[in-house]
């Protein structure tokens, strides 16, 4: 399948909000991590999330699939709320990709067996239409001659592509990203970006956590920066880079070294 | 509720059984002295010989090891205090349990040793040699203390198995804690011996299931 | 040496007693599946609601779990089966051994796999659910048979001590193949059925014992 002929970009016309956190509170008993973050992300967009540890970047993201439960605020998806008590989150999470920084993949399945499981049991997919699509993602990230080896068998890289496969069969409407390349060797970061490339031009919703600043820069629509938990700067790539305006801004890029 | 009371916590009847319910205990503590030191004993030269990797006498102990495993150490028990006087020898029945039982858990203690032993990374001993210490000096500073944190878990989760095992010397009538249990319950037609008994198991072997429980959570994080 | 294999080999005596003997054998067998299946299920029911982390509920399985890893099986089997009549219960051999030594069994296999769970790295449970799985496909799919490889050769040794204690049985008058030889043992005056019983529990139990050692190879090479 030709890859220019692949598109997640479902409707036409201005872009509709895919995800939108209103006021947004999280915190850990008195720690507070999150405070009162609002945030647009619109279809096709890929936003990155920067900032210093601790700023609460990973959270956030967490909370958008409720694998970290907000304290307060609303989350939601297409319009929908999904903090909502009658919320079927399993059904949500197929519309909410995530990419984990450890991978995470299933270490007793294979490439294709961690792809179909939630195909078969959450997208109650066929045994023979599961295999189909797992192919064709596995073929789609560039291991269509890995699909049966264990984890252990792959390279990092390879595992990570091995992930965004898995996620993206469930056809998501946007990926999260949970540091999708610190965890790997530097020569095997490129092959994941050049994954990360390809889904941004074909439309994918993205958000991204992560410190590879030159893809920040070059891949980008929008860059969002954190401190202490509060988005302290939000602009494109030119913006950020180019004349950010908030001291800890200034003081983060020239700790990071502009790249 | 008061009937309850009677027949499993009578303070009159548990006043009258006590002494003998403590000499069983004292046989049962007897009992475990000896024969755990003499598991652990036999269980480390049997690893040591397996170690040897001599094939003839490798196979002599895997056999050994493997019958005694698989071997139930009530029937165990039994064929030895039946099978002795046929033997000739004639002797206590507190001796045939600690030969069976000693059989029993020296086959476990050795398999401990041994997994302990091989459980040391060869590139630990290289290491050690290749700085200039002895062989003595590697396997006392850097393969004894290796192994026995390691071997911890297992050996206490043994030694705790081997102590419930004396209670198998009841059936052959030794007079141990169970066993002086089962007498006075049946003599007072009372159940309070069998819960003073168990109480008396618990306040013994309860820590040891703690510590073991803990150590082993441990050890499978480590792995 | 005469009297050695005339008193412990001798093959009439044994051969009287063969169709006890197998009888008794066949009703080991019935006990330990009856207890293996009921105690490892429930054994792992109680890990599953653990997860649930409810206080109360918890602090009873932990109670339940580490008293009757203390006691000599044996103890609770004489408690149930002498003990439980003052309550008006009175329950046959056989029921008692089964539920003691499921009792036990589900108690030991409760402490692994739940220490095997808390192994499984959480990476694995977020993985599972961010696509969507529920607790129950997570748990049966991915992160179960995690858990169970983890803890395999403990879990076998485990099993394999619940099948020699079916013996114990004996005690509380179940015709299993231990009672029968002792029965038998006591009216011919010979040991010989106790040999052959050997030889029985060693013909279930060796090759059980032979497959445990092949689990626990990988484990070494780590």
């Amino acid at each position: 399948m030709p890859r220019d002929a692949v598109s997640h970009v479902v409707t036409q016309g201005p872009a509709q909000k895919v995800l939108e956190l209103r006021g947004l509170h999280k915190s850990f008993g008195p720690l507070s991590v999150l405070r009162s973050i609002d945030l647009i992300v619109r279809e096709g967009e890929m936003v990155f999330l920067i900032g210093p540890s601790g700023s609460g970047k990973s959270t956030l993201l967490r909370c958008c699939n409720r694998l970290e439960e907000p304290t307060s605020g609303a989350v939601l998806v297409e319009g929908q709320d999904i903090l909502g008590p009658k919320v079927d989150i399993n059904q949500v999470r197929q519309r909410i990709g995530m990419v984990f920084q450890s991978f995470n993949l299933y270490p007793h399945m294979t490439a294709r067996q961690n792809v179909t499981l939630a195909l078969r049991k959450v997208a109650r997919k066929s045994k023979a239409e599961a295999d189909v699509i797992a192919r064709r993602m596995l073929d789609h990230v560039g291991l269509s001659d890995r699909i049966d080896y264990f984890p252990r068998a792959l390279s990092g890289g390879q595992q990570q592509r091995v992930a965004i496969a898995r996620t993206l069969a469930l056809e998501p409407r946007i990926v999260l990203f949970d540091e999708p390349t610190s965890a790997l060797d530097p020569e095997l970061v490129n092959g994941v970006l050049g994954v990360m490339r390809m889904l941004r031009n074909e439309g994918m919703t993205m958000v991204v956590v992560s410190h590879e600043m030159r893809f920040a820069r070059e891949a980008a629509d929008r860059i969002v920066f954190m401190a202490d938990g509060e988005i302290v700067e939000q602009g494109t790539p030119n913006d950020i880079f180019g004349a950010p305006r908030h001291p800890r801004l200034r003081e983060f890029l020239s700790s990071v070294g502009t790249a | 509720m008061n009937d309850f009371a009677a027949n499993f916590f009578n303070l009159q009847i548990l006043a009258r059984v006590w002494p003998s319910l403590l000499r069983g205990l004292t046989t049962t503590v007897l009992l475990s002295a000896v024969i755990v030191p003499a598991g652990l004993a036999i269980g480390l030269f049997v690893a040591v010989v397996h170690s040897l990797r001599n094939h003839v006498l490798r196979w002599a102990v895997v056999v050994y090891v493997d019958l005694f495993r698989a071997y139930p150490p009530l029937v165990l028990l039994i064929y030895v205090y039946y099978g002795l006087p046929f033997f000739g020898i004639d002797t206590d029945a507190f001796w045939s349990v600690v030969l069976a039982l000693v059989l029993n858990t020296s086959a476990y203690f050795a398999e401990v040793f041994r997994a302990g032993i091989e459980g040391i990374p060869s590139g630990q001993l290289q290491a050690a040699r290749a700085t200039g210490l002895g062989a003595a000096q590697t396997m006392r500073y850097v393969v004894l203390p290796q192994a026995i944190r390691n071997m911890l878990p297992d050996l206490l989760s043994n030694i705790l198995e081997s102590v419930k095992l004396t209670s198998l010397a009841s059936v052959v009538t030794l007079p141990e804690l169970l066993r002086a249990a089962r007498l006075a319950q049946g003599n007072t037609v009372n159940a309070t011996p069998l819960i003073a008994a168990s109480l008396m198991y618990l306040a013994i072997l309860w820590p040891l299931v703690r510590l073991t429980t803990r150590l082993e959570r441990r050890t499978l994080a480590a792995r | 040496m005469q009297t050695f294999s005339s008193n412990f080999l001798n093959w009439d005596v044994i051969q009287t007693y063969l169709p006890d003997l197998l009888a008794g054998m066949w009703v080991t067998i019935k006990l330990s599946a009856i207890i293996l299946f009921s105690g490892l299920l429930v054994g792992t029911c109680l890990a599953l609601v653990r997860m649930a982390r409810l206080r109360l509920l918890n602090a009873v399985i932990i109670v339940f779990v580490d008293v009757v890893r203390a006691l000599p099986p044996l103890m609770l089997m004489v408690v149930a089966y002498f003990g439980l009549p003052y309550l008006g219960i009175r329950l046959g051999g056989f029921a008692v051994a089964c539920i003691v030594l499921a009792s036990v069994l589900s108690a030991f296999t409760e402490e692994l796999l739940w220490a095997g769970l808390s192994t499984v790295s959480v990476g694995q449970y977020e993985a599972a659910r961010s696509t969507g799985l529920t607790f129950l496909q997570m748990m049966g799919s991915v992160v179960l048979p995690q858990a169970f490889g983890l803890i395999q050769a403990p879990l076998a040794s485990r099993i394999i001590a619940t099948t020699k204690n079916t013996a114990l049985a004996s005690v509380v008058a179940v015709p299993e193949l231990l009672s029968q030889a002792n029965t038998a043992q006591g009216y011919s005056g010979n040991a010989s059925p106790l040999t052959a019983a050997s030889l029985g529990y060693i013909i279930i139990l060796l090759p059980m014992v032979l497959a445990a050692r092949r689990l626990e190879r990988p484990r070494e090479a780590a």
